[in-house]
């Protein structure tokens, strides 16, 4: 058989055929390739700890985990019994807190989003918010002793320590309905505002319909890091103990102090002697398993939602 | 919608009128509006303004040297016989922290930043983001908890350090949890590039790993900026979480293995026991207004960064 000759090419040389890779770009590809398995990396440690810390307060939290753990009170100095006080004190703080941030956080998101012009005077409200986000909660933890404990004189009590968690929530909830109310397009507002609607009008009508969804998941998402804070409620309202009967609904008054499950565990952990260990772990579980059930809530109602969407 | 309804002209050439009630309530929702729209202000305003007032006492008293509170390393807030106040062994305890974890935290930040937003396919993307808005999620006195527990025994067995609870310790918690905030941040900036830049690079033949560091990187740096200072101001303001890693020596750390204790640890361990209104009390919101314009600084810069972004 009589072969075609071929230009003697750096691609015959590698491999035959005219258009298979060269020794560069084979190269190039395994560099490419190497990278990626590096960054793979980078991003798996981040989410490995995920993993393993869920896994390992699972595992150890697990001979104390049960529905009457949650039901039941603490007894024998905390050594026994269970988080009912803490866990209901916990949701106290948490819908009292949301329910005076998420008015006042979605009237301001209205404001800076559909009323405000870009002067000075919103670029140092914008400031604010910002700055407001960044406070650590420490030093809102100081805020609410000063102003609500005792400049408001409502003293250690739920009220101040909600109060507290109110203002640490409310940049967040700003910053997220804004993100919602900007993501209705600006053709639905003119549409509004050319049959004669007036603004409110055009925002009560249009805007806030479109984007209920969008600041409820914002407004979820505050509800599990209102649960989590430890510092703002311990100086302004959580206590050690509180006696509280066993699976009672309404066991607080505005102006009682609570209990709150965050600062349960760190008492648990840091100042209670001959504990047996499954009891902070299975605390430590009930409280993270509450705050990535509300998250992920959260997320999955966003997920479907942008599935729906119809613009 | 009644209420646009009504503003329609009539066939007389009236305009019709809404009914009092209506425009009076339009009139008080816009007001509350306008007033909830300051409300930041007022608030930021309220937080200075309280605590400032909590500690202003103490500053004109003669107990309080203003030298000695930024300069000295002696804090003997509780002693008997001779009363100190000096926070520089506390500054240190959290810029020490604050810097390690920095350093754990950047590189894997904004490495799994590109990889999020250059090396993975849609569904990976969206997996990975949801795991990382969990991981965010995590309270930090969880996260002091693990501390406490895992991290403290894994630091006796593999390292020489005589405690568990130290300055490595809550730098590693303070990494995990600012990764989230520069993944997120960063993953944004560099999305943030327009696919033009990625366009022209490949036309000219570049890897995806030139892409990444002579193009994108170069070009999101605004972004990234920003991305890692957020990740400081959450190290610096983060509470609970230094205060059960980090052990409790009010000292200016030496090796990464030495306890330390920090400026929030500080007075979440202290506010306590000092009774109200004493100078003991007083200082400690003085740190807290020190810690509030650390954050203060921090955030703006990152806002500034962020800002020189959306200009371009």
């Amino acid at each position: 058989m009589h072969q075609p000759t071929q230009p003697d090419t750096a691609a015959r040389r590698a491999g035959g055929a005219p258009f298979s890779q060269t020794d560069f770009g084979r190269h190039k590809i395994r560099r490419e390739a190497v990278a990626r398995a590096v960054f793979l990396a980078m991003t798996l440690l981040m989410v490995a700890p995920l993993v393993a810390i869920v896994t390992h307060l699972v595992v150890e939290a697990w001979p104390a985990l049960s529905l009457e753990f949650l039901l039941d009170v603490p007894r024998e100095r905390m050594t026994a019994g269970g988080i009912w006080p803490a866990f209901v004190g916990t949701i106290y703080l948490v819908v009292i807190s949301l329910a005076v941030a998420a008015p006042i956080g979605v009237l301001a998101a209205v404001y800076l989003n559909e009323y405000a012009k870009d002067s000075w005077f919103n670029r140092v409200i914008n400031l604010a918010v910002i700055n407001l986000a960044g406070v650590p909660s420490i030093v809102h933890a100081l805020f609410g002793l000063g102003a609500f404990v005792y400049a408001a004189r409502f003293g250690f009590s739920v009220i101040a320590a909600s109060l507290t968690l109110a203002i640490m929530t409310l940049p967040v909830i700003i910053a997220s309905t804004r993100e919602a109310l900007s993501a209705v397009p600006m053709s639905f507002r003119e549409a509004c505002w050319n049959v004669g609607a007036t603004r409110w009008q055009t925002i009560r009508g249009v805007v806030l319909p479109n984007s209920t969804s969008g600041i409820l998941t914002g407004i979820i998402l505050q509800v599990s890091r209102a649960a989590g804070e430890t510092a703002p409620v311990m100086f302004t309202g959580a206590v050690l103990y509180k006696a509280v009967e066993r699976g009672s609904l309404l066991p607080y008054y505005l102006d009682d102090q609570c209990m709150a499950l965050s600062m349960h565990l760190y008492v648990l952990t840091t100042q209670v002697p001959n504990l047996a260990q499954s009891i902070p772990y299975a605390t430590a579980v009930v409280l993270l398993g509450s705050v990535l059930i509300v998250n992920a809530g959260a997320i999955g109602l966003r997920v479907w939602l942008r599935n729906r969407k119809r613009w | 919608m009644t209420a646009a309804r009504d503003t329609i002209p009539v066939a007389d050439g009236r305009r019709a009128r809404r009914s009092f009630g209506s425009v009076a309530a339009e009139r008080t929702i816009e007001a509350a509006i306008r007033l909830s729209g300051i409300s930041a202000i007022v608030f930021v305003l309220a937080i200075f303004f309280f605590i400032f007032r909590e500690a202003a006492p103490v500053l004109v008293s003669d107990e309080f040297k203003p030298l000695e509170f930024l300069f000295s390393i002696q804090w003997y807030p509780t002693s008997v016989v001779d009363v100190r106040y000096g926070t520089l062994a506390l500054t240190a305890g959290t810029a020490g922290v604050t810097i390690l974890a920095m350093l754990l935290a950047v590189p894997f930040g904004l490495g799994a930043a590109v990889f999020v937003s250059e090396f993975c396919g849609p569904r990976m993307k969206e997996t990975l983001k949801i795991v990382i808005e969990l991981l965010a999620a995590i309270p930090s006195v969880v996260w002091g908890f693990v501390a406490l527990t895992v991290i403290s025994r894994l630091m006796v067995q593999y390292t020489s350090a005589p405690v568990g609870v130290n300055m490595l310790n809550g730098s590693i918690v303070l990494a995990l949890m600012s990764v989230p905030i520069i993944v997120s941040i960063g993953e944004d900036a560099l999305k943030a590039v327009p696919d033009s830049y990625r366009e022209a690079a490949v036309a000219m033949g570049a890897t995806r790993l030139q892409l990444v560091f002579r193009v994108l990187l170069p070009a999101a740096r605004n972004g990234l900026l920003a991305a890692v200072l957020l990740g400081v101001g959450r190290a610096v303001g983060e509470t609970m979480a230094v205060l059960m890693a980090t052990g409790h020596a009010v000292q200016i750390p030496h090796g990464i293995l030495d306890s330390v204790r920090t400026l929030t640890a500080n007075i979440a361990a202290e506010l306590g026991e000092a009774p109200a209104g004493s100078a003991h009390y007083r200082v400690l919101f003085l740190t807290g207004i020190q810690l509030f314009l650390i954050t203060f600084a921090v955030n703006l810069a990152a806002d500034l960064a962020i800002r020189g972004v959306r200009r371009k």
